[in-house]
């Protein structure tokens, strides 16, 4: 479902991201690892069609993102980082702004809007301006936006900051509940997150793929040539991302 | 058409939300009628026309337009809603006209509620409608120029402050292009055509010659085309400046 080859982005002298390639078929959750500046947030940003790369070629769902757009972008439910939203809004006007951007109309939006808002669990602060909301529902409006057209790719840049442990807890149950039919991409600094949620993960350092780590049932991850065990995640990645960096 | 009419609705939303709309028309037509019955001498000049009222538009436009268009996008690129915006699926183009449009429809309704000035000089006397007419459609275009600048400064700036400066100075340079004042500063060395290409961008000469009734096709034309090219220049702007 979405296919990035070779994908490259510079910023006058600075190579932000560096000849990355992967694939996430459809039923997989893929995490994103990295320190901060690693690159994971542009290429998301590509992935989604907001950056144009320097070079390389992302598809998804068979539709080239920079050829075709308004395809791609339609396949794609994205959460920036941060949950951007339009605070002067209510979570009602927003949520309708953007169903109404991306064409929904009739019986199907209503009950897409509905499911959503169930989904997220933000009824109660449907009529306030997401201004007033705090960071966790602001979250779970940012999250409600992204999958409100039931896509079939799902980019979801740190989609628990912010959020208490009951709330991490809910977002990762939805992941879960949605990964079956969908290519899901998240990128996070939680690893017990990518325990909890991923199928696959990889983890890049200065714009490139350090590692690709998977799970092993019950022994835990194997990143690289370590193999991690349960709960032990973070002392493997800061292992390979300080090893490489330095 | 339906995600450029959602990018429109959400932005005339936008201004009503707060009281900064009604406080922005209020005083628009507070300054209005300032300079028409004062510095008009709307009443002194005994004439059952516009004219004094019309005068003024393009010396109002340079400071208020401005800040209806000056949060157009950078307020966008200041909260990171661009991002959202420009990954959903729609066309530039169609986020940058519908919210030029919704800029350009605000303005609309401010110059619309000026209508009290039509019914006193209909009552006072008997004005030729047509001359008042071609007045209104002369200012909504020259509105739209104004706001097509000023949305083009507020796609270079995430600072909205920068953003009302830089287009009121741009907007200040095409309306007194004409000027004697800046003529007489080119006629002593520049070429003729020069001087003559300078004068016609001039929005003081293509507006007063509308709000003498006369709809010429160029004064039309080269209000629109200024708007086109603008409003291309702000796409050009935003998809350049979105990676920094």
């Amino acid at each position: 479902m979405i296919d990035i080859k070779n994908l490259v982005k510079q910023f006058g002298p600075f190579t932000a991201v560096d000849h990355i390639s992967f694939h996430v078929a459809k039923g997989e959750v893929l995490g994103f690892l990295g320190p901060n500046g690693a690159g994971k947030s542009t290429t998301m940003k590509m992935l989604c069609g907001f950056l144009s790369p320097t070079s390389g070629s992302i598809a998804v769902c068979g539709h080239d993102v920079e050829a075709d757009p308004l395809a791609a972008k339609s396949c794609i439910g994205y959460l920036p980082e941060g949950a951007p939203s339009y605070a002067d809004m209510t979570a009602r006007g927003f949520l309708d702004f953007v169903a109404d951007v991306r064409n929904m109309s009739g019986k199907d939006r209503d009950w897409r809007l509905d499911k959503v808002i169930d989904q997220v669990n933000i009824k109660d602060v449907l009529d306030q301006p997401i201004d007033t909301l705090s960071k966790g529902y602001k979250r779970r409006v940012g999250l409600a936006q992204a999958i409100l057209h039931d896509p079939p790719v799902l980019v979801l840049d740190e989609p628990t900051d912010g959020l208490d442990p009951n709330q991490k807890h809910e977002v990762r149950g939805l992941i879960q509940a949605m990964a079956r039919d969908k290519a899901i991409i998240i990128s996070t600094h939680i690893l017990e997150e990518v325990e909890a949620v991923c199928s696959r993960a990889i983890v890049i350092a200065r714009g490139r793929i350090v590692v690709e780590g998977r799970p092993e049932g019950s022994a835990g991850w194997r990143i690289g040539d370590i193999l991690a065990a349960p709960g032990k995640l973070d002392a493997a990645f800061r292992q390979v991302t300080q090893a490489r960096a330095a | 058409m339906k995600p450029m009419l959602a990018v429109l609705r959400r932005e005339i939303a936008g201004y009503f939300a707060t009281p900064v709309a009604y406080v922005f028309i209020v005083v628009f037509l507070f300054t209005a009628g300032i300079f028409t019955f004062y510095l008009g001498q709307f009443f002194e000049r005994g004439q059952a026309d516009l004219k004094a009222f019309f005068l003024f538009h393009p010396w109002l436009y340079l400071f208020f337009l401005p800040a209806i268009a000056m949060r157009l996008w950078a307020e966008e690129r200041k909260a990171g809603t661009i991002e959202l915006l420009l990954t959903l699926p729609i066309p530039l183009w169609a986020a940058v006209a519908g919210k030029f449009l919704a800029a350009w429809a605000f303005a609309g309704i401010a110059l619309a509620l000026t209508f009290p000035l039509w019914l006193t000089v209909n009552w006072l006397g008997s004005p030729d409608n047509g001359v008042i007419l071609a007045g209104y459609i002369g200012s909504l275009l020259m509105a739209g120029a104004y706001l097509a600048i000023g949305s083009c400064m507020s796609a270079v700036t995430k600072n909205q402050v920068i953003a009302f400066v830089v287009a009121v100075l741009v907007c200040f340079i095409f309306t007194v292009a004409g000027a004697p004042m800046v003529l007489s500063f080119f006629q002593g060395w520049a070429p003729a055509l020069v001087v003559d290409t300078i004068a016609s961008f001039s929005f003081l000469g293509h507006f007063n010659a509308i709000t003498e009734g006369v709809i010429d096709l160029r004064d039309l034309v080269f209000f629109i085309s200024l708007i086109v090219v603008w409003l291309y220049a702000t796409a050009v702007v935003v998809d350049f400046k979105k990676a920094g």
